[in-house]
């Protein structure tokens, strides 16, 4: 098997330039589909919508079948049980966020992204989407500077505490973070069990075994395992935010290399958002005003 | 007292009816329509009239049947649609260009409820003020639907059972011509104290106004239809009020787009004799209308509206310690459930986040950079609060810093640190919130952050749980003293919650040892008691105005032991620390 390949391995230009390709086609497919969605539709109908796009495109497999959340299970608010995150029959209303999230599989190539929407008009969706962005930033910058995985996650902790919101990554399965991806190796038949294709699972449980032999995880998160510098690869990195019934990712690829990382794209719907909102004469990162009525003043001494 | 109140003359309903009208003060300014209740007429208001005549155009008619009204023949003269009616036509009559501030109390209150409902009439009305009476209908839903648990209903059932009564043929006339309602009627009115008034009321106002109940209460209260407006409206609510619960009225927020709920100290007639709490919220109300400021219109989603009832919906918040940990949290938990929120803490970027998103939830939310353990700091705060704001309804005195180790390691300026935070920080916001909330006729929250340390001896935290239990008596001694003014006074003890007041601590004796901290915070985090949910228990918990709020179940059961058995603590005192 392959799996001794795993560690210190940066894919060759034109794989990155596949694995680009196909992360550009899943963004548009949840892009079509949000621009679709409507009050009244379903979670799973929209899943379907999002797996009808894709599989329309050349997509033959899954890492993970498409997800949709809506309300407040953008946020995992109740979620106890694994099962809680396959979409459900909760409808969309006016007013309501919803985060779409799919990991397709064309000729081995994987993306794994979530697309982060609102129904109508929020401004507090528009804040959480507008602090994402230092998330994105802090990632790769503290993966180039060497930082391991661990602290890379509790920077992470911190900037979200710091901002208000708390962390909903820590509800996914292992409280992960990210998880490493790359081409799917695999003579499984193509089939997906209980959401996810039997062939990525193959490909991630035997990455993960060859990376505890390491000392390693091939997944992100903040246990000790992951107290090492983020291995040579791909990782398909999700911060996920959440503040009272509203959630908020993105899910996109990091390419790290022996000295070096970067986000595989930034012509993303949630880069290019930030990027014309910065242009658009509005304030990147810093406040809104507050609606106060009068400004911030110092009591004190 | 001599009523302000003048007879101006009859205005004729649309019925035919004859309203008696009174007024006061200059018809220049901006025009105040009270609309009283029953079995009371028109001089119920003289004292409030009083109060308010001198910068309003006060308002005042006999609603029909009492007072110096005709009285219609039949019961279905005392729809309320017809009340309704009569309220446009008053308004109509006194102030034909401009719209009118309507104040109603108890059926007076029902019925102008109905009036800023209906759509055809709300833009008669700049703002209302409901004083002890709810919408029939918003009533009819909460009590079918029960948003606000079933034990409100139960106790609003309690307090609404003479509407039974009222409902026999014969018998509560008879109560009333014997003497023996009136009897039982000036029993209910000394209740919530205060000077007591005797009323000025006609066998007339007792035995017509039965109608109100009997032509209205039935249809509204089995087939509620919905009603909303778009009209500013404030519900005040006498904390001890003998025929309703808070949640009956406080629900409306679901219905009113501009809703303020806001208690004062007394009881269901308490205006009559003692107006000024009254007086005082209508004057900030209707000058905020006139001023014609802005009016911000909140953003909650769906599901947040459905969740909450009225509360804290326009209630003023000041919290302190509001920059991280349940502090912030709970100004989250409260701007969603309406309030306005005044963030306070030492780090001042931190304050001005948790009021940022705070105003994202409810807005108007401020924050300020206050050291709490500058006596004069607080006191400025407090004064500013009261000019920007007005008087709080609520103020939590939650900042708090963590300082752990053996009393024979820790140092002169950690006790100093700690005592000054934890203990002086709640002591001055005491000082200077209590005496302008007691000033302001009551009705308000203190809520000071103790903790299960309080109860809970350890050698581990001494110096931490002294000022914790300093802060718990002093608590529990101000609500004692603060009982007979309406002011409730309410010690947190939250437990293990994971706040980052570990990575935050003081460990003395043991330097910055941070394996010590990362053991303490990983024990934390297993604990997984997120201070999101303990920001929901302590609002949830607010509504009964406990004395103590345990919040996780560690602090409840540390409770029960430190009153059951405190030698398991004494035994339990002597553990070392798990660190």
């Amino acid at each position: 098997m392959s799996h001794t390949k795993v560690t210190g391995d940066t894919p060759p230009q034109a794989e990155l330039d596949a694995f680009r390709e196909l992360q550009q086609l899943a963004y548009r497919a949840a892009s079509d589909v949000a621009a679709t969605l409507e009050p009244g539709v379903t979670e799973r109908e929209a899943a379907r919508r999002v797996r009808e796009h894709l599989e329309g495109h050349g997509v033959q497999d899954w890492f993970h079948t498409p997800f949709a959340w809506f309300g407040d299970r953008t946020a995992f608010r109740g979620f106890r049980v694994p099962l809680q995150f396959f979409p459900s029959r909760r409808r969309l209303e006016e007013g309501m966020p919803f985060i779409l999230d799919c990991a397709p599989v064309r000729d081995g190539y994987v993306a794994d992204i979530g697309y982060s929407g609102y129904l109508g008009e929020n401004p507090l969706h528009d804040r959480l989407m507008d602090d994402l962005r230092a998330h994105r930033d802090l990632i790769v910058e503290r993966v180039r500077a060497g930082d391991t995985l661990q602290s890379v996650y509790r920077a992470v902790d911190a900037l979200i505490r710091d901002q208000g919101y708390d962390n909903r990554h820590q509800v996914y399965p292992g409280r992960v973070i990210a998880h490493q991806v790359g081409k799917v190796r695999s003579r499984l038949p193509r089939a997906v069990v209980a959401g996810f294709g039997v062939r990525s699972l193959q490909t991630l449980v035997g990455d993960l075994v060859v990376e505890r032999m390491h000392h390693r995880s091939p997944l992100w998160a903040d246990g000790d395992i992951s107290a090492h510098p983020a291995t040579p690869g791909m990782w398909a990195v999700e911060p996920h935010i959440g503040f009272r019934d509203i959630g908020v990712k993105f899910e996109e690829i990091l390419v790290v290399t022996e000295d070096d990382a970067h986000w595989l794209d930034d012509d993303l719907p949630h880069v290019r958002r930030w990027d014309s909102r910065t242009r658009g004469g509005e304030p990147p990162a810093p406040a809104p005003p507050v609606s106060s009525p009068s400004p911030t003043t110092e009591v004190t001494r | 007292m001599n009523s302000p109140l003048h007879p101006h003359g009859h205005v004729t309903a649309s019925d035919g009816q004859r309203l008696a009208v009174h007024t006061a003060g200059d018809p220049a300014r901006p025009t105040l329509l009270l609309v009283h209740g029953y079995p009371d007429n028109a001089s119920v208001w003289a004292a409030l009239a009083a109060d308010l005549a001198a910068d309003h155009h006060v308002v005042a008619y006999d609603v029909r049947g009492a007072g110096r009204s005709t009285a219609p023949d039949d019961r279905s003269g005392y729809r309320m649609d017809q009340l309704a009616r009569d309220v446009v036509t008053v308004a109509d009559a006194v102030s034909p260009d401009a719209p009118v501030h309507l104040v109603g109390h108890d059926w007076g209150a029902i019925q102008s409820w109905h009036a800023v409902t209906e759509p055809a009439h709300a833009h008669r009305f700049a703002s209302y003020t409901a004083v002890s009476g709810p919408n029939l209908d918003h009533a009819g839903h909460w009590l079918r639907r029960r948003p606000d648990g079933l034990r409100h209903v139960l106790r609003q059932s309690v307090r609404s059972g003479y509407i039974g009564f009222f409902h026999l043929p014969g018998v509560p006339e008879a109560a009333w011509l014997t003497g023996v309602g009136g009897l039982a009627l000036s029993a209910l009115e000394r209740i919530g104290g205060g000077p007591h008034t005797p009323a000025r009321r006609a066998t007339r106002d007792y035995l017509n106004g039965l109608a109100l109940y009997r032509a209205n209460m039935l249809p509204r209260l089995t087939r509620p239809a919905e009603r909303r407006t778009d009209v500013p409206v404030q519900v005040l609510a006498p904390t001890r009020d003998a025929f309703m619960v808070d949640q009956v009225q406080s629900n409306a927020a679901r219905w009113v787009e501009d809703l303020r709920f806001h208690r004062f100290q007394g009881g269901h007639w308490t205006l009559r004799s003692r107006p000024a709490a009254v007086a005082r919220r209508v004057r900030s109300l209707v000058a905020e209308i006139e001023s014609g400021a802005p009016r911000p219109r909140r953003v909650r989603t769906a599901q947040q509206a459905r969740r909450h009832g009225g509360a804290f919906t326009g209630q003023v918040a000041v919290v302190t310690g509001a920059g991280s940990g349940i502090g912030r949290s709970l100004c989250f938990e409260l701007a969603e459930r309406g309030a306005r929120i005044v963030a306070v803490d030492v780090n001042g970027p931190a304050a001005e986040r948790t009021a940022e998103l705070s105003a994202l939830l409810t807005p108007g939310a401020g924050a300020q950079r206050v050291d709490v353990t500058d006596a004069a700091a607080v006191a400025k705060l407090a004064e500013w609060v009261r000019d920007e704001y007005g008087v709080p309804d609520l103020v939590v005195n939650n900042a708090g810093i963590g300082v752990a180790g053996p009393f024979l390691d820790t140092t002169s300026e950690d006790w100093e640190r700690v005592v000054d935070v934890n203990l002086w920080g709640v002591i001055h916001g005491c000082r200077a919130f209590a005496p302008m909330m007691v000033g302001a006729g009551g009705g308000g929250r203190i809520v000071n952050t103790a903790s299960a340390a309080s109860y809970l001896p350890s050698r581990v935290y001494g110096a931490y749980a002294a000022t914790k239990a300093a802060v718990l008596m002093l608590s529990r001694s101000l609500r004692g003293e603060l009982a007979d003014s309406g002011v409730t006074v309410t010690a947190v003890c939250p437990g293990l919650i994971d706040t980052g007041i570990i990575s935050n601590a003081r460990l003395s004796g043991m330097g910055e040892r941070s394996a010590a901290k990362d053991r303490l915070n990983r024990l934390y985090r297993l604990r997984g008691y997120t201070p999101e949910k303990a920001a929901r228990r302590i609002a949830d918990a607010l509504d009964r105005d406990p004395e103590i709020i345990p919040v996780t179940g560690e602090a409840h059961a540390g409770l029960l032991l430190s009153r059951l058995s405190p030698g398991a603590l004494r035994a339990a005192a002597r553990l070392s620390p798990p660190v």
